[in-house]
């Protein structure tokens, strides 16, 4: 038996009493709360796993799911390649380089209930800027749920197509020039300078910035409800805001959090595939690398 | 003294070094010499106490100190990176280990001088490492190792970076820097060379195993097996089936016998070498000597030869080789009799 | 197959602290032939990266021309120019197989697969992949990466000429033999021009029929191993190749042979200088020996290196390196004697030519 060191449960206790804390306490109420009936006395009854039925053969709820994941799939068909699109064309060096990277911060420095009002009056039809020079199209978000939605995911674009552009940048900045000279000595095409060096060495970056874009969009709440105020809930997170049931409420959350869990376990597994080929042999790669 | 006892390590099922049993005096310089991957960066990071040993334990004069990080033993380490403060100046860098330990300014001013006038920097003192060539940012990582007077100093290919003339430069200082250091100093490299110039003990590594330790003359000129014997020779040692050799009488027992580089000669010794006409296959010329590649009995020899030689390739040349200078191994690969070089 | 001609290169990469121009290169006309090897050999900094970059087009030069078979080169982009060049640290496809990394060169020109198929068969046998050949580039070990990178240099068949930028710093001692021999094989059958870059005099001196030494900028001497060996044109040179380098002894001219102290060494003719430069004896430690009769000297330092020894010794107050054979003797009382065919006289570093035809 090789002897294990108790010492080290010690030390990671810390971690996991805030753990215990910030998550799994609250976590663990909600799940009480979605196994019980609450009545309006304050009355707790058990009912088992009844709340999460009624969740799952709610029609709004595989509506709003449904429009949920079409959101967060379109965000990141469009922000994903829009923001690698960007990355690859911000300079390299120069006084363009800190000029571009503060301009793209710029969005991120926004609070999301600011971005959610600012684009509420920009889209509007008679004192907004898009709305008006929309409005002979056709244009009304307030009216038409298609325009509500084009103006959510324009809305989110513009606020974080720039972090993917960040992240891109970072993983492009670090790879080796001699990485680009072997492969203009190679012949390679523009196209093959992307698809066999940018792309690999952005491959990890990019992982997070999906990752980080996913569950953000997913989980989207301010924005439409700044944006729609009052108006017919659209995604999990809003239709959440409108269920009145406690009971109802907190399945609805676990099914949503189990929901976020998944997909991200699925996307990072994919994502990370290819990582777990045999890389040992990579353990001198650094011989030499300092010169 | 340094000591390990069958020491081991194991990372996730592959053996990294396997049943290292050594000894290192403090006072000599001893060398870990081997190809890379030969085990000789994990050998140096078990010893400094980076990583735990499988099994087996590290003794530091005789106490114990398996399981102790390195944080809490009095080890320094020069590693092939040149690894510097990079916003300090020389002169803070070499002071650093001596700041840490509380040492009064006076003290730190000359031990900073002392250490800068061995490594010839001096005039460097106030510069910055990124305003440094590779061998003087290297030389203040090395000076940053003495003055901490650590008992234990670890090299780790400190040279391999360095331009060829800089390491040849470097190379002659080092066994003059060591010389009066009271501390076991581990120098590892892939260069047979390299051990031979720092002429202290050496410990001949391959695949994560000790193939032979000893005084690094008796180890080059005696070597206990044929594996010793290749990770001693650069050019690479030449060999042949003892059943193939000019004169198979002589070797009566052997399977394998080498030679190395220089002791194929264009013309005889003694009054009974052995002779072996070869055909050139090519022909390397380095400044003074002349690398002659030969088939030998289709056997690939490397001759290093005195002088400029032109031989066309596919001529027949013939060649000495003198019995004593001839190693003799058996099918195990293990040395048959040790045999004596006239110095 | 290509024979490239550099005319006037000048590089600047930026102004100094002081405002003037920093040269990488200060100025270099150099000519490689059809089919020759060659190293660029010189110490980090010295300027041989960059005209390597510049042959192929990675830089270009402030001044100066390229010419490739007579053509005018210096505004044509690399990939125009036809030019193979292996990296000092291993450049692979990540995301491809050993196999896909070699054909890939050979793809992006449109070559036939039949073609490619051969080619690339034949270089994973050269570089010794082939039990690897399938196998993603991204696990394998820095050094068989860099083979990887060495066959995409050798891939293409019709390439004007093979830039090589240090391409065995991460290779075993043991595998830079075997590699270095296969290279030059390679050329020597193929008769491809080649350009190596290295540090190393033992790789430059062995790849080589013709060694560039380069220094600060400059082109110092350009000759066979032979060359600089024997008649180093530079005190750099002599200090550069050898190992150890050549000793630089202060000197005085007397006629036909240089004074050292009160001691005389001949020359074969009385040279004749302009002005008065700085004047220099250089020496070999292999044309050093260790006699009992000769200029006393002490010894500081024996390193036996194995083939032979090494022997530091002070003579009138400098160091003097001599290299003695394995089986010669010192003796007791030793005095340094000079051969005389290793003598060379250096004006301000400058070797001066006492061969009778010295420029008036």
């Amino acid at each position: 038996m090789k002897p294990v060191n108790q010492k080290a449960w010690l030390l990671v206790a810390p971690v996991l009493l805030l753990v215990a804390i910030s998550a799994i306490i609250p976590l663990m109420t909600v799940v009480n709360y979605s196994v019980q009936y609450v009545g309006s006395t304050g009355r707790f009854s058990w009912v088992g796993d009844e709340w999460y039925r009624e969740v799952l053969h709610d029609e709004k709820f595989w509506n709003a799911l449904w429009r949920n994941l079409v959101f967060s799939g379109l965000i990141l068909a469009i922000q994903i390649p829009l923001g690698v699109l960007i990355a690859l064309n911000m300079p390299r060096k120069g006084w363009g380089v800190p000029a571009c990277l503060v301009l793209m911060a710029l969005p991120l420095l926004i609070p999301w209930y600011v971005v959610g009002m600012i684009w509420q009056m920009f889209g509007r039809v008679d004192i907004g800027l898009m709305g008006v020079m929309l409005r002979d199209f056709g244009y009304n978000y307030e009216g038409d749920p298609m325009d509500a939605w084009f103006t959510l995911i324009l809305m989110d674009v513009w606020h974080w197509t720039s972090l993917v552009a960040l992240l891109a940048y970072a993983g492009l900045v670090s790879i080796p020039d001699a990485y680009y000279q072997a492969a203009r000595i190679d012949g390679a095409s523009k196209w093959s300078v992307f698809r066999y060096i940018q792309l690999p060495r952005m491959a990890r970056v990019l992982t997070i910035a999906i990752l980080l874009r996913f569950m953000d969009s997913f989980m989207i709440f301010t924005e439409p409800f700044a944006v729609i105020a009052g108006g017919d809930p659209v995604f999990l997170s809003t239709e959440l805001k409108q269920t009145v049931e406690l009971g109802k409420k907190a399945a609805m959350s676990i099914i949503y959090f189990l929901i976020i869990l998944a997909l991200c376990w699925v996307f990072y597994a994919v994502m990370t595939r290819n990582d777990g080929e045999p890389g040992a042999a990579d353990q001198k790669q650094t011989k030499g690398g300092g010169a | 003294m340094l000591e390990l006892r069958d020491v081991s390590r194991r990372v996730s099922g592959v053996d990294h070094l396997s049943g290292i049993s050594i000894r290192l005096e403090r006072g000599a310089l001893n060398v870990l010499l081997g190809p890379t991957r030969a085990g000789k960066t994990s050998l140096i990071r078990l010893m400094a106490g980076l990583d735990r040993p499988s099994a087996g334990s590290v003794l530091f004069d005789g106490q114990d100190v398996t399981g102790r990080p390195v944080s809490k033993r009095n080890v320094a380490m020069v590693y092939q990176q040149f690894v510097n403060y990079p916003g300090w100046t020389v002169r803070e860098n070499i002071a650093s280990p001596l700041k840490v330990r509380g040492t009064a300014p006076a003290e730190i001013e000359r031990e900073v001088k002392r250490a800068a006038d061995l490594l010839r920097l001096r005039e460097l003192l106030d510069r910055r490492p990124a305003e440094l060539s590779g061998g003087q940012q290297q030389r203040v990582a090395i000076a940053r190792a003495l003055v901490k007077k650590a008992g234990l100093i670890l090299l780790d290919e400190p040279l391999a970076n360095l331009d060829y003339k800089l390491r040849e430069d470097l190379r002659a200082e080092l066994p003059r820097l060591f010389a009066d250091s009271a501390a076991v100093v581990v120098y590892a490299t892939t260069e047979p060379a390299e051990a031979l110039l720092l002429d202290g003990v050496t410990v001949a590594m391959h695949e994560g195993k000790v193939v032979q330790a000893g005084p690094t003359q008796s180890l080059y000129r005696e070597p206990q097996d044929l594996a010793t014997a290749r990770i001693f020779s650069d050019p690479p040692i030449n060999t042949i089936p003892a059943a193939a050799a000019a004169n198979p009488a002589r070797f009566a027992g052997a399977t394998t016998l080498a030679v190395r580089a220089h002791h194929i000669r264009l013309q005889p010794r003694s009054a009974s070498p052995d002779v072996y006409v070869t055909q050139v296959e090519s022909i390397e010329i380095n400044g003074s000597e002349s690398f002659v590649r030969l088939d030998v009995r289709g056997q690939h020899w490397v001759m290093l030869a005195r002088g400029i030689h032109a031989f066309a390739p596919g001529t027949s040349l013939t060649v000495y080789v003198e019995p004593e200078d001839v190693m003799q191994f058996d099918a195990a690969g293990q040395a048959i009799r040790p045999r004596r070089e006239a110095a | 197959m290509a024979r490239i001609d550099l005319a006037n290169i000048r590089h600047v990469y930026g102004p100094g602290a002081d405002g003037e121009p920093q040269y990488a290169l200060r100025h270099v006309n150099q000519a490689f032939e059809t089919g020759g090897s060659y190293a660029l050999l010189g110490p980090s900094g010295c300027g041989k990266t960059t005209l390597l970059n510049i042959i192929s087009g990675l830089v270009r030069p402030t001044e100066g021309r390229v010419r490739i078979n007579g053509d005018d080169v210096t505004d044509r982009p690399t990939e125009k120019r036809n030019i193979a060049q292996v990296f000092q640290f291993p450049v692979i496809y990540d995301t491809m197989t050993v196999r896909q990394n070699l054909e890939f060169p050979l793809r992006n020109r449109g070559v036939a697969v039949s073609e490619i198929k051969r080619r690339v068969d034949q270089v994973i046998e050269m570089i010794g992949l082939g039990a690897l050949a399938g196998r993603r580039a991204r696990g394998l070990s820095a050094d068989e990466k860099q083979k990887v990178s060495l066959g995409r240099g050798l891939v293409r068949e019709d390439v004007n000429a093979i830039l090589f930028d240090e391409p065995l710093t991460v290779i075993d001692p043991e595998v830079k033999w075997t590699l270095r021999t296969q290279l030059r094989e390679l050329q020597r059958r193929s008769g491809m021009t080649m350009i190596y870059v290295t540090h190393d005099q033992t790789e430059a001196l062995t790849f080589a029929s013709g060694v560039v030494v380069m220094h600060e900028g400059q082109v110092l001497q350009v000759g066979s191993p032979k060359d600089l060996f024997e008649k180093p044109a530079h005190t750099f040179v002599g200090y550069f190749i050898g190992s150890p380098g050549m000793n630089v002894l202060p000197t005085r001219v007397d006629g036909a042979s240089l004074r050292l102290g009160e001691y005389m060494a001949p020359l074969s003719s009385a040279p004749r200088l302009r002005g008065s430069p700085k004047l220099e004896l250089g020496i070999r430690p292999e044309f050093v020996r260790l006699a009992a009769e000769g200029i006393p000297a002490t010894i500081e330092r024996i390193d036996d290196i194995g083939r032979h020894r090494i022997v530091r010794t002070r003579m009138l107050g400098h160091a003097v390196t001599a290299i003695l054979q394995e089986h010669e003797q010192i003796p007791a009382d030793p005095h340094i004697f000079f051969e005389p065919e290793g003598v060379h006289l250096y004006a301000d570093s400058w070797r001066v030519d006492l061969s009778g035809k010295q420029t008036p």
